[in-house]
């Protein structure tokens, strides 16, 4: 099985935000809650990058390690999901997540927050496959289906990329190569512990 | 003729108008070919962009990078926040040491009533009996007590359960286990701190520490050595357990309550913070706790009635509250017999 990461080009990237609204719509996310963002580093600045961030599927996540109900699972192919019948939204994924990936919706009073979501690199959860169930809860499977995530796939510029990590890195040093610069994959070092060399 | 010298002259305006732009763009265009030669003959546009390597190793081991975002959320603004990871580890480290604590002091205490046996009132009881704690004071002990065990054992639960519990009752038990001790912890909160407010404005003037505490510690509070030293209405240890119980509770009630109002008063640092923090001072707060629950109970005869019936034995007060003993007596003998 694949290893599937995502990749973010931060010189091909420019703001368009389509991978937050293509997310948002393909899963029917609440509102208030972002699975993937855009953010903009030395914004208005000369050097100026954009970088398009969700979860990054750790390597030996640290939500997974974290979490007090062991709701986090990784599946075949190095997927980080979760239960959302499991989680008890205490809300430490999202201290130890370096992404800032986890999402919770509010419910009740103080701050005490409903199931937690997240981006599933749209592998849904551990429900049958596309079932009306983990559609509702974790919106639509489509590695399921053989289709990589809506984000990457529907990227203007190709500077989301998401699929196998030794090809995607792979596709991310040929380009290097071949314009002659790059900023570096973002966030591999924190949640791969390496890096693509260029 | 006139018509001529027009033409004529409006054509040699024209001429110098024309001339002055043309010297002007002849000017520009050496200026930019001067600034072009300046320029290296390729160019790196990375070389002077933000790169997350660099950004890394000049923020350091607790440096998030971060930028702007177009949706209202602040928190989303963060990039990438390694700190994560250290939360992780200090989270991990502290359950260790903290179960450890809680595992070392019961062995210690089995340890102890297995050599020093239950501590019990030199000659037995005398029958007569004297008011210790009255209704309030009970009241606001027991408080305390019982919503300190439940958040105890919630805590504990969230803390330890994932590797004890799970295990033996399974992933859906186990999430309706911890999803309503979290509401428990969260709402029987409230009572704790009161408890705790209550017993410092009560108890907080007994419980200054005396001159006469330094000689309880060196006779080992009666405990380790024979014979009993002389003590006020609490003792060094008492004062002990009083000070962790209302401080260390405070501290407990502030970390928790920035946690049960997540990002309401910090970033996710101070959140990560509050969260070790809270486990740590719970932790010790409980292994304490174990403690004052053996010596109350099953440690020392005559403890208990204290706290009980509020009622105790006067031959167990003189032993262990000397000075107290003395003070009641003083005030009883000058007016009514009020206490």
């Amino acid at each position: 099985m694949a290893r599937m990461k995502f990749l973010c080009d931060a010189d091909r990237c420019i703001e368009c935000n389509a991978c937050v609204t293509a997310c948002k719509n393909e899963h029917e996310v609440p509102w208030g809650i972002n699975r993937r963002r855009v953010v903009t580093i030395n914004d208005g600045k000369p050097g100026e990058r954009s970088v398009s961030m969700a979860c990054m599927h750790c390597t030996d996540a640290p939500c997974a390690a974290v979490c007090p109900v062991d709701c986090f699972y990784t599946t075949a192919d190095a997927v980080v999901l979760h239960s959302k019948e499991l989680c008890i939204g205490c809300g430490y994924c999202f201290y130890a997540c370096p992404f800032g990936a986890p999402q919770y919706p509010k419910t009740g009073n103080f701050g005490s927050r409903g199931k937690m979501d997240k981006c599933t690199y749209c592998a849904g959860g551990p429900e049958a496959d596309n079932s009306p169930l983990e559609r509702a809860s974790y919106g639509s499977n489509r590695l399921a289906e053989g289709k990589l995530p809506l984000c990457a796939e529907m990227c203007s510029t190709k500077a989301l990329l998401a699929g196998d990590g030794d090809i995607i890195a792979q596709i991310y040093k040929e380009r290097v190569s071949k314009r002659g610069y790059g900023s570096g994959a973002w966030g591999w070092k924190t949640a791969y512990k390496e890096t693509i060399a260029t | 003729m006139q018509t001529v010298s027009i033409l004529r002259r409006a054509a040699r305006a024209l001429f110098s108008i024309a001339g002055a732009v043309v010297g002007a763009f002849a000017l520009t265009l050496l200026v930019t070919a001067g600034a072009f030669a300046q320029q290296p003959a390729s160019v790196n546009p990375t070389a002077s962009s933000v790169n997350e390597q660099k950004l890394l190793e000049a923020l350091g081991p607790q440096g998030n990078v971060g930028g702007r975002v177009t949706i209202p959320d602040a928190r989303s603004r963060t990039l990438i926040q390694p700190e994560g990871r250290t939360y992780r580890a200090e989270r991990d480290q502290s359950a260790k040491i903290g179960g450890l604590s809680i595992l070392g002091i019961l062995g210690l205490l089995v340890v102890f009533y297995l050599i020093r046996g239950k501590v019990r009132i030199t000659g037995g009881r005398s029958g007569e009996t004297m008011t210790r704690f009255g209704f309030m004071d009970r009241f606001a002990h027991w408080l305390t007590a019982t919503s300190f065990l439940l958040l105890g054992f919630t805590g504990l639960n969230i803390t330890f359960g994932r590797s004890l519990v799970l295990p033996v009752i399974g992933p859906d038990a186990f999430t309706a286990l911890s999803q309503s001790g979290k509401f428990v912890h969260n709402y029987v909160s409230f009572a704790f701190l009161l408890g705790i407010l209550l017993m410092f404005l009560m108890w907080a003037k007994d419980n200054f520490p005396a001159l006469r505490d330094i000689r309880w510690f060196l006779q080992g509070g009666g405990l380790i050595g024979l014979g009993h030293p002389p003590a006020g209405r609490f003792n060094g240890g008492q004062k002990l357990i009083f000070w962790s119980v209302v401080l260390g509770g405070a501290a407990i009630s502030f970390t928790g309550y920035i946690l049960m109002f997540p990002f309401q008063w910090t970033d996710v640092a101070g959140m990560q913070w509050a969260s070790v923090w809270h486990g740590i001072l719970g932790l010790v707060l409980f292994a304490i706790i174990i403690a004052h629950i053996y010596i109350g109970s099953v440690g020392m005869e005559g403890a208990f009635e204290a706290m009980g019936s509020g009622e105790v034995d006067v031959k167990w007060a003189r032993e262990h509250h000397s000075v107290w003993v003395e003070k009641v007596a003083a005030k009883s003998g000058k007016t009514a017999p009020a206490e």
